[in-house]
């Protein structure tokens, strides 16, 4: 039913778009840091192992990978149609395959630290 | 007297060039590829951390380039001004506070917002331990 | 006050029907006066110029909704357009996104029909007996929509919106706002009945946001905060159902 699954996923992009808004400067502020050589503290392998091996730390980066992949996957999807490409079905299972892609490599290299 | 109705062409690749507000708009939406981008290098950079402490290392170390610091410095930018800041000035839209007679003025929910963004912001950096 | 003239150029668009098979530019030179709005060197071309020349107009005083135009490619109210914050040299064309019946007229039977696709009226659920017919609505409930029922259907927020541009089955900005008015007015119990419309993918989620709409809106209406309002209640209400939760009775 393509009302609902627009709903969702509208969802889904509007939190992203909120919480990206709010992450994003910072965690990009860190990759920022990390290329001039002056790697935080916390990013040293030890610092940053422990804080994904808790639960806390496992569910605040999937929570931000999952809403931030879904915010840019519905927000490509337009920009596509934006730009003239009307296969909307076709961009819309590409977007969100990319979209499933990140969720899942999220959620199991996240299992893998412990 | 025939009706002969005339149906002006649009491009649909190239509408925005049309003026400066549709150009700041599609400016906006490609801040996207940045969610997207930055989104998979973290995820990457889980694979090197779950992988082991060289791996971790070498990815650190791949990051470390002039060239990587234009291109964080520049994404950081664009983010903030065509993300970050634009965002903000549209979420009063979504959610007007009705005070009885009286809205809540834009104003306050937007500064709200700002003053959220740097807590979260000096929080997060404070947690990697950048100072 | 001042009887000092300003000369400016008006390049318009002109179109026949019958004898041309593209529109065209005329160029006018009309002396000014100084506190003018464009729709006033329109007229004064009409009525010492050119006769011939096709346009709405009607009330002069931003309340009709007629005379919508592109005046240097911004869709603007030219009753409402001073010439004191125009250039010497000013392009007027028909309104974007609407096929032109001749000259600066342009065809709004889709966003006519639109307007009434969703159901523009109080809608009520219940029958009250006539004595009980009386709605109290305070000042605070007529607030939470007021600004919504300013909108004079100039079709200027249908000019600005790209996505309308794109896709003519876009139900649109106009359509979407009105309809959100009634949404709002506590005396209205419709709001499901509209759900169809606005929850169908030329409803609502065609709206990527743009606040063109908004920026161009003569009065005020603000229709990309109705439509952002309606995608927050879309998305909750689909969640309601999901969760059991009653969704809203209006």
């Amino acid at each position: 039913m393509a009302i609902a699954k627009k709903a969702v996923v509208w969802g889904l992009f509007a939190a992203g778009g909120t919480l990206t808004s709010f992450v994003f400067p910072a965690l990009i502020a860190l990759f920022l840091l990390i290329a001039t050589g002056n790697v935080p503290e916390g990013l040293q392998f030890d610092q940053i192992r422990t804080f994904a091996m808790s639960w806390l730390g496992k569910a605040c980066l999937f929570i931000v990978l999952f809403l931030s992949v879904w915010h840019a996957a519905h927000r490509l999807r337009v920009v596509a149609h934006d730009f003239g490409i009307r296969k909307d079905a076709l961009v819309a299972n590409a977007v969100y395959t990319i979209a499933a892609i990140g969720t899942v490599l999220a959620a199991f290299y996240l299992l893998m630290i412990s | 007297m025939s009706r002969n109705p005339y149906v002006r062409p649009i491009s649909t690749t190239t509408w925005y060039m049309r003026n400066g507000r549709y150009k700041v708009y599609v400016l906006r939406e490609l801040t996207s590829f940045l969610v997207m981008f930055y989104s998979f290098l973290t995820i990457y950079g889980l694979a090197a951390l779950a992988a082991s402490a060289e791996r971790w290392d070498t990815f650190l170390a791949s990051q470390q380039s002039t060239a990587m610091i234009v291109f964080h410095g520049v994404a950081l930018l664009y983010f903030l001004f065509f993300q970050t800041f634009p965002w903000f000035k549209l979420a009063p839209k979504a959610m007007p506070v009705q005070m009885g007679e009286k809205k809540l003025p834009d104003s306050y929910i937007i500064i709200g917002h700002y003053i959220a963004w740097l807590g979260v912001s000096v929080f997060i950096l404070w947690l990697a331990g950048a100072f | 006050m001042s009887t000092q003239t300003r000369q400016m150029e008006l390049e318009v668009m002109r179109y026949d029907p019958e004898k041309d098979d593209a529109p065209w530019f005329q160029t006018y030179s009309v002396p000014c006066m100084e506190d003018w709005v464009i729709l006033d060197a329109i007229n004064y071309v009409k009525d010492n110029l050119d006769t011939t020349l096709a346009y709405r107009w009607s009330c002069h005083m931003m309340v009709c909704g007629s005379c919508g135009m592109m005046v240097n490619g911004e869709p603007s109210l030219t009753c409402k357009t001073f010439i004191r914050d125009l250039p010497d040299k000013v392009r007027i064309e028909p309104l974007e996104n609407f096929p032109i019946e001749r000259d600066l007229v342009v065809v709004l039977d889709d966003v006519m029909q639109k307007l009434h696709q969703v159901q523009p009226y109080i809608i009520r659920k219940d029958d009250p007996p006539a004595e009980d017919k009386e709605y109290i609505q305070s000042r605070g409930a007529l607030a939470k929509f007021k600004q919504l029922t300013m909108c004079i259907n100039c079709m200027c927020c249908y000019a600005a919106c790209p996505q309308y541009a794109l896709n003519k089955d876009f139900i649109g900005p106009a359509a979407l706002a009105l309809a959100h008015r009634y949404n709002r007015d506590n005396r209205d119990q419709g709001k499901s009945d509209r759900l169809d419309i606005l929850a169908d993918h030329d409803g609502v989620w065609d709206c990527s946001f743009v606040g063109a709409c908004s920026e161009v809106c003569p009065k005020h209406v603000d229709p990309a905060a109705a439509i952002q309002q309606m995608k927050v209640d879309g998305a909750l209400e689909f969640w309601k159902q999901k969760m059991g939760i009653p969704g809203d009775k209006s």
